[in-house]
């Protein structure tokens, strides 16, 4: 049925004391005003109006923009000229016209939210009317095409089950940020692609994200699109490297982020769909493929995804985003040219000193014991561990300072040849001290469970630096 | 009918694309399937002859019936063994 020129409409549901409340004042604006109602969930409601129109599919509450019940309209020569919503009788009566209305109700009572602005229902209807914006390529599936077979046959796995991306969970995923769709947040290596944030939100649905996860999707993609990132090369090595990206504020605990026992592991839906997320927005957007401008000779699980929060709360050291300038309580993430995980076991050290020297003998067999300096990395300190330096009052930038001391090596032992290893320097380097690490090649979290004297060391590129990749972070914007 | 969204640049089509030609047959292994339709043999042992004539190693398959799709272990063992397949589809 099609509205009427002049005249009242109005929308209702039966699902909603107010329309309930109001079924009287319908039925006597219907015979005295000839109002029509549309009714969303129930075509015998209200039954004090003779006739009501059904809108079970929602068609004109979408056309009429209707987001609470009840909402009264008045039309005239086709066009709206008044409108109001949930039960007021003051309104009403100015609205319509008719004095009197609802003898014996309250004089106000707030609406229910509309039954075509429900999740789910709102992105079927936009669909159907073809509003919804998207602008990505629609692939259209045999009837007899399985999902996940026909994504993988388009290469767009990263070898695991994907999520399809449908036109829904794009457009749900998408209301997880404020940003226009169509925005470019950069040009994706190696390909230079743009991506859009709609193309991000497509890759983020793909990767099992929920939309609150695609402020964070799009802050790790701004990341390693910046200059200093170096995405190509990180890309393009032979190295074992992917982006790492650890997530500081309070977006952590909204999401339901791990920083706790086996944050860097499995078993948690957002750890693992941002970092996802981003590695198939450089496989799908980017067109970085294993194999193809993707060199990696081994690669490493991580490149699947590496994603962790720090867990702020428990540490007595200011957060990684804070060291590097972001304000307290504003979330952020920062992204490392990293791999895996080489364990720093230490069970016994009880004083800082020999905690920070435990640490620094493994950090400086990272890659070769042979080569210095030789790349960044990320030290990821267990709460058991923190507690030693918090006990003895070791601020981060004393364990900084601390741990580049204790990593500088005589450049004797660094020699090609010595302690019969091939690998290593020129025989310049006698005589020299030599750090492991370049000054700020180092940086520090805390996370983990709190049982184990287990912290862990994430590697980084040998091409560490200005030369290679630095690590940058990013503010979470919504 | 299911629908989705391209998540790429959109820089191929849409349709799976074939994989690409080799440049050159030397050193590669060529498989020949017969789908088991009749005559189909004949067709297949000429090319074999003139495949082996120009030094091209061939390895002959198969299939059990024209009327299915190759057996899986059939698909995988012609996927283990050659280079590219050569298939005559009808008779």
């Amino acid at each position: 049925m099609s509205l009427p020129q002049d005249g009242l409409v109005a929308v209702v549901k039966r699902d909603c004391p107010t329309c309930e409340l109001t079924a009287p004042v319908l039925g006597e604006l219907a015979r005295r005003a000839g109002l029509t109602v549309f009714t969303q969930d129930d075509p015998t409601f209200p039954d004090t109006v003779p006739a009501p129109v059904h809108d079970l599919a929602l068609d004109m509450s979408h056309r009429l923009k209707i987001e609470i019940v009840p909402t009264l309209i008045r039309l005239e020569g086709g066009r709206e000229i008044a409108r109001t919503y949930g039960w007021d009788r003051g309104e009403w009566e100015r609205l319509t016209g008719v004095v009197g209305l609802g003898d014996g109700l309250p004089d106000q009572r707030p609406g229910c939210g509309a039954k075509n602005v429900e999740p789910g229902v709102i992105e079927r209807l936009k669909i159907r009317f073809n509003e919804t914006g998207l602008r990505s390529r629609r692939i259209e599936l045999g009837d007899d095409e399985d999902e996940q077979e026909a994504m993988f046959a388009r290469g767009w796995s990263d070898g695991l089950p994907l999520v399809p991306p449908s036109e829904e969970r794009v457009l749900r995923m998408l209301d997880g940020t404020a940003r226009d769709p169509q925005e470019v947040v950069g040009l994706v290596p190696p390909a230079l692609n743009a991506a859009t944030v709609e193309k991000i939100a497509v890759n983020a649905v793909m990767a099992g994200c929920k939309p609150e996860y695609l402020p964070v999707v799009l802050a790790a993609v701004e990341a390693v699109l910046d200059e200093g990132f170096a995405m190509h090369g990180v890309l393009a090595t032979t190295m074992f490297v992917g982006p790492v990206v650890v997530v500081n504020g309070p977006i952590r605990r909204r999401i339901g982020m791990n920083a706790k026992g086996n944050a860097l592991g499995q078993g948690n839906r957002a750890n693992l769909a941002i970092g996802r997320a981003l590695q198939l927005v450089i496989r799908n957007i980017g067109e970085g493929r294993p194999q193809e401008v993707d060199r990696a000779t081994l690669g490493n699980p991580g490149k699947l995804g590496y994603c962790f929060a720090e867990d702020e709360e428990g540490s007595c050291w200011e957060p990684l985003s804070a060291e590097r300038g972001v304000k307290p309580g504003v979330s952020a993430v920062t992204v490392f040219a990293g791999f895996g995980l080489q364990g720093v076991v230490d069970q016994k050290s009880r004083t800082p000193e020999s905690l920070a020297r435990s640490m620094a003998e493994s950090l400086k067999a990272i890659h070769s014991v042979k080569l210095a300096p030789s790349c960044d990395a990320l030290l990821v300190v267990c709460p058991e561990h923190e507690r030693t330096f918090r006990e003895a009052g070791w601020s981060k930038a004393r364990l900084y300072e601390e741990l580049y001391k204790l990593c500088e090596i005589p450049g004797e032992e660094l020699i090609a040849g010595a302690k019969g290893i091939a690998e290593g320097g020129p025989p310049s380097l006698a005589g020299k001290i030599v750090n492991k690490f370049r000054p700020g090649g180092l940086m520090i979290v805390r996370a983990g469970g709190n049982a184990g004297m287990f912290s862990g060391i994430i590697g980084g590129w040998s091409a560490g630096g200005p030369r290679g990749s630095i690590p940058v972070t990013k503010e979470v914007r919504p | 009918m299911t629908v989705l969204l391209d998540p790429t640049a959109e820089r191929s089509p849409t349709i799976r694309p074939r994989l690409p030609r080799p440049d050159k047959l030397d050193g590669l292994t060529i498989g020949i399937l017969d789908i088991a339709k009749a005559r189909g043999d004949v067709f297949l042992d000429r090319l074999d002859e003139r495949l082996k004539e120009l030094g091209i190693a061939v390895k002959r398959y198969r299939k059990p019936t024209n009327t299915r799709p190759a057996p899986l272990p059939l698909q995988q063992q012609i996927a283990g063994e050659v280079n590219l397949v050569i298939e005559g589809l009808s008779d």
